[in-house]
């Protein structure tokens, strides 16, 4: 019983990382139709921006502020640069583009900061409480931010006009340009919301994980996963599908344990984690591509 | 009365492809003003050329200034709201969201809510509305929404395509009514684009009648609509 809250908590730890990718990869989505498969490598160079910043000498949250920041630019940057040029392109030529990105941030992380493996500090104090039994400090931490982020972000989107702007300019570009917004400017603040939204993933991770440039590879497969099963389209539901695939992969391993233990026979465990993030995106593809929250626009003929 | 638009010589490119052939018109200040024509004869191009949604060549002047080649929303911005053909809904959006994201420009505060209320004043089934969300409202009710989002931006022009496609005469007739109380009132110009001339003739003070890209008549609605000849050959009634 112990060993099975111990993998539930652990699994909603992860899953928040997994929600806040997720999130980033909703955010670019909603509004050019895109997976951005750069996404991971982004977040993983944000993370290597704030390593650096705190071997400079800044505080660790001072770090994160600064590294998102940037990662805001980055973002941002990228979009307006090299996106904005390719916005009548077809899908194929998006997607390779993509991987170029992906490629890019990968080698420069492993050009600049080399590719050996760096331990990342926890802000978080290690201090033992009740319950420490079941879930770390550095978890708590991180289940924290990520409620914290998601809350800030629900009420930028819900509460003010410039993300009620950017929520009209997904929905419908050509109404929201006859609204006067400036549709260009929503897509590449989405682009500089979601990765920053994704330095912050990275940087909560990273202690968990280590410092090197493949750390978000597997990462981006859940948080992709979380997406679809909350459904592609629905930020609140990727958020959800995140959560539910951190858990979700920790109790299959956790029954693949038990049956290991009592029968004797190996038949799923820690070692095949990625392999059920992976079934379950191919199941949630055939079975239900809108995902479990994804909303079916109501619109009356 | 002082000229609010004038284009001149108006050209439209879809790719390739010329959609105008030269047009030219003017609009006074607080006019009701009819665009009228078959299908394909370049009425809803002249709007979106207006609004800077098509490519076009020649000269659009809107208050004195050249707006050509403009990115639509400083058109907009500019005082010129385009309510769109099929209503361009935010459908996932609440009746209230839409009617915000229209007044998205404004920084007024206190005359947006005024505004709102206005809007309100001509429509009340869109306050009993407010919370639902707008893909599913009817289609007279997203017309009716459509014209509060282009109120909400206070513009000096409206451009209105096809107002009653699509919508049952009754609610045709109360829409039409609401939109000669809201020119009378707000002093706003309407340029109007209809397949149903009979009933924008009613409405508007000039007409123009465009055939394949080009502008073929022109005159006060009255006499426009006494003309049988003019009827039978380009209104098709």
């Amino acid at each position: 019983m112990d060993e099975l809250l111990q993998q539930v908590a652990s699994g909603l730890a992860n899953g928040a990382i997994y929600a806040l990718v997720a999130l980033a990869l909703v955010m670019i989505f909603v509004s050019t139709d895109h997976i951005n498969f750069a996404q991971g490598e982004m977040a993983m160079f944000s993370t290597y921006l704030c390593w650096q910043l705190i071997q400079w000498g800044f505080s660790f949250w001072i770090a994160l502020i600064v590294a998102a920041a940037l990662s805001f630019l980055i973002g941002m940057t990228i979009e307006r640069t090299i996106l904005r040029p390719l916005r009548h392109a077809s899908v194929l030529s998006i997607v390779v583009v993509f991987i170029g990105l992906l490629a890019i941030f990968h080698s420069m992380a492993g050009a600049i900061w080399s590719h050996t493996i760096k331990e990342f500090p926890s802000p978080f104090p290690k201090v033992s409480f009740a319950g420490s039994g079941y879930i770390g400090p550095h978890q708590i931490g991180m289940i924290a931010v990520t409620l914290i982020l998601l809350s800030a972000l629900f009420a930028f989107f819900r509460f003010t006009p410039l993300g009620l702007a950017m929520r009209a300019a997904a929905q419908n570009p050509i109404s929201a340009r006859l609204a006067g917004v400036r549709v260009d400017w929503m897509l590449a603040l989405g682009w500089g919301l979601a990765a920053a939204i994704g330095a912050v993933a990275g940087v909560m991770v990273a202690p968990a994980v280590y410092l090197e440039p493949n750390m978000m590879a597997g990462i981006l497969l859940y948080g992709f996963a979380g997406a679809l099963v909350g459904g592609i389209s629905s930020p609140g539901g990727a958020v959800a599908g995140g959560f539910i695939v951190g858990v979700l992969e920790n109790l299959v391993a956790f029954i693949g344990n038990q049956i290991e233990r009592h029968a004797g026979v190996y038949i799923i465990g820690n070692g095949e984690k990625l392999t059920v993030a992976l079934i379950i995106v191919i199941t949630v593809l055939t079975l239900k591509p809108s995902g479990l929250f994804g909303r079916i626009t109501v619109r009356r003929v | 009365m002082s000229v609010l638009l004038a284009v001149k010589d108006l050209a439209a490119f879809y790719g390739p492809s010329r959609a105008l052939q030269g047009v030219s018109f003017e609009l006074v200040q607080g006019g009701i003003t009819a665009l009228l024509g078959a299908n394909g004869a370049g009425k809803t191009t002249t709007l979106r050329a207006i609004c800077g949604m098509v490519r076009t060549e020649g000269s659009i002047l809107f208050e004195g200034r050249a707006v050509n080649g403009r990115a639509t929303e400083s058109i907009v911005r500019l005082g010129v709201a385009h309510v769109p053909e099929g209503r361009g809904t935010f459908t996932a959006l609440s009746v209230e969201e839409n009617l915000r994201v229209a007044a998205y420009t404004r920084r007024d505060r206190s005359a947006v809510r005024q505004d709102m209320d206005m809007v309100f004043a001509y429509f009340p089934r869109l306050k009993e509305r407010l919370q639902q969300q707008a893909g599913t409202l009817s289609g007279g009710e997203q017309q009716m929404l459509a014209i509060s989002r282009a109120l909400m931006l206070r513009p000096r022009l409206m451009l209105l395509d096809e107002p009653s496609f699509g919508l049952a005469p009754l609610i045709v007739q109360e829409i039409f009514r609401i939109m000669r109380r809201i020119n009378e009132e707000t002093k706003v110009s309407l340029l109007l684009v209809e397949q149903n001339a009979a009933l924008a003739l009613d409405l508007a003070d000039q007409a123009y009648v465009l055939e394949t890209g080009r502008v073929v008549m022109s005159g006060d609605a009255a006499s426009i609509k006494n003309n049988e000849q003019i009827r039978r050959s380009y209104l098709g009634y």
